[in-house]
């Protein structure tokens, strides 16, 4: 009874010292890893980091900054149904395709029916119709004629 | 530093969620290397273009000119509108650059390496005119989808290759061959894999001419990578987008070719004139080919202020698709009076003509010179919009440019 009672108390210590081997290494890793999230380049154990463009920085920090009514990152207008344009409309194309376009709720539906059935649109359940509505108030139809009046010229003085 | 770089890390990991993937060996990524997916790089300086270009689209990538920098009798690279439907390809390959022909009406199918294709034919050089089909689209009412171009989407540069009847002839086509479609190596916009951005083509008469050719060089160098390098297809005076960029394929068809905006509404007009908003079936559209008349005054830049007694000298460019342009008039009363323009012929078939004149104002005031075309078939530019159609395609009213004399 002895001998088994040892024999177990025995083993008992070798998976204890297993785990808390398993855990150490672990732990390890996991400090190694954090490290290098925060600095990849292990620019802390270098003189000097010289490197200079990191240019996503500013745009990322503020990814959905809205700035005198345009959300920044697409240029859209701010409207309700904003952020359900931004995520279903600039996935694959630029928002500058949507905004270009002028159309009534109709024929935004069809673009979309389009879209869906040749250019791989996801079904957008009920945002559809927050989408169009947001589209139609924010980017309504202009009526044009037949030929508009020269706009917006720029005046100079022409030289010899 | 080290704040920097935590905020490059956290930047990483934050674009991570916002493409829907987590990038792998983000630490590995070069010292100010900035993933693809999110860049953002300055478009002028990417493809070489002129800053007062207009961008009307960043993905895909669609830019335009405006009328004064068009100017050049031989457009240079950096006033040259693009029109991509996809993504550029990327890490081009010329040493292993393939061109296959295949398709029902081919003998056999067969590859050309891009050296092969250069060696093996005769070389031709033409300055051809491209315009993008939608080029005006913006003038429409009630508006049409697409690019808002205004005037800015045609280009006239020279183009340098081997002539596409050479090749085919050497291939081997049977009697029944109708139409060629290409197929080219830019990509999808939704990444998927399985789908063409585009693939048009031509009817065989097209395809026959000396002109069309499948060339490397644009302007006697190396075509620009926004503008098809290595390889594009080239038919000059038809839309542009038959002139197919980064050409990998040319199958020969028994019947019109049916590829990615070959079908539908893309590059067609109602075969028959519509009502303005009117709905059209797909069945009741027709290929657009040969593009209509069309004139672009290219000096002065609209806004010109000008002394009392003195001659405004302008110039600019016509063409007409197919044909050349017969006659180049402009007014400077709304067209209740057309005066005669020089023009001088193309230097070749399929390239824009060049026109000028020396215009006299009666008294001070606001004017505006309008320029008028006619082609060989005597049809002229309208000073209204042409028959409306659904997306927007052909408008080629009338140019004019606004002028003050004080």
């Amino acid at each position: 009874m002895d001998d088994k009672h040892q024999e177990f108390r025995h083993s008992v210590k070798k998976i204890y010292h297993t785990i808390v081997a398993v855990f150490s290494l672990v732990g390890i890793v996991a400090c190694f890893l954090i490290y290098m999230l925060t600095d990849p380049g292990f620019s802390a154990f270098r003189e000097s980091d010289t490197s200079t463009s990191y240019t996503a920085i500013d745009k990322d920090e503020n990814w959905d900054t809205i700035e005198n009514g345009i959300h920044i990152r697409t240029g859209l207008k701010e409207g309700e149904g904003l952020m359900e344009t931004v995520n279903n409309c600039t996935n694959c194309h630029s928002a500058k395709l949507v905004t270009q376009n002028r159309m009534d709720a109709n024929r935004w539906a069809t673009t979309i029916d389009w879209m869906q059935e040749t250019q791989n649109l996801w079904d957008l359940g009920q945002n559809e119709e927050i989408i169009i509505n947001y589209l139609v108030t924010n980017y309504p139809v202009l009526k044009k004629g037949r030929r508009a009046a020269l706009e917006n010229i720029e005046w100079y003085e022409l030289e010899d | 530093m080290k704040r920097r770089n935590f905020i490059k890390k956290a930047t990483l990991t934050s674009i991570g969620t916002v493409i829907g993937a987590e990038i792998v060996f983000a630490h590995m990524m070069p010292e100010g290397y900035v993933p693809l997916a999110i860049q953002d790089p300055d478009p002028f300086k990417m493809f070489a273009k002129n800053k007062e270009m207009v961008v009307l689209n960043d993905r895909p990538w669609n830019m335009e000119a405006q009328a004064h920098l068009l100017n050049e009798k031989i457009t240079s690279s950096q006033y040259m509108f693009i029109r991509n439907n996809g993504k550029i390809p990327e890490n081009i390959d010329i040493k292993n650059w393939k061109v296959v022909f295949d398709g029902e009406s081919i003998k056999a199918p067969k590859t050309y390496t891009l050296e092969e294709l250069k060696s093996k034919f005769q070389q031709h050089t033409y300055q051809l005119t491209l315009e993008c089909g939608g080029n005006g689209r913006s003038e429409f009412d009630p508006p049409a989808k697409g690019n808002q171009w205004t005037v800015g989407a045609v280009s006239c540069a020279t183009w340098t290759g081997v002539r596409l009847r050479d090749v085919l002839e050497d291939v081997g086509i049977k009697d029944n061959a109708v139409y060629i479609g290409y197929h080219a190596a830019d990509t999808h916009l939704s990444g998927d894999p399985t789908k063409e951005p585009i693939s048009r083509g031509a009817p065989m008469a097209k395809v026959m001419q000396d002109e069309t050719l499948l060339a490397f060089k644009m302007n006697g160098k190396e075509i620009p990578l926004a503008h098809g390098y290595p390889l594009r297809l080239i038919a000059g005076g038809w839309p542009a987008s038959v002139s197919g960029k980064w050409i990998t394929g040319i199958s020969v068809r028994d019947k019109v070719h049916d590829g990615t905006k070959m079908t539908g509404t893309a590059y067609r007009v109602p075969c028959e004139p519509v009502e303005p908003g009117e709905k059209v079936k797909d069945e009741d559209m027709c290929i657009i080919e040969s593009m209509p008349v069309k004139s672009l005054i290219t000096y002065p830049k609209t806004g010109a202020t000008i002394d009392e007694g003195k001659k405004l000298n302008i110039n600019g460019h016509a063409w007409a698709g197919e044909l050349a342009v017969t006659k180049m008039e402009y007014s400077i009363d709304f067209g209740s009076n057309w005066v005669s323009c020089e023009i001088e012929p193309a230097v070749n078939r399929l390239a824009w003509q060049h026109f000028s004149a020396s215009i006299s104002f009666p008294k001070k005031g606001y004017y505006e010179v309008w320029a008028r075309a006619t082609d060989a078939q005597g049809d002229s530019q309208p000073m209204v919009l042409p028959g409306w159609n659904p997306k927007g395609y052909l408008n080629n009213a009338c140019h004019r440019i606004a002028v003050k004399v004080k």
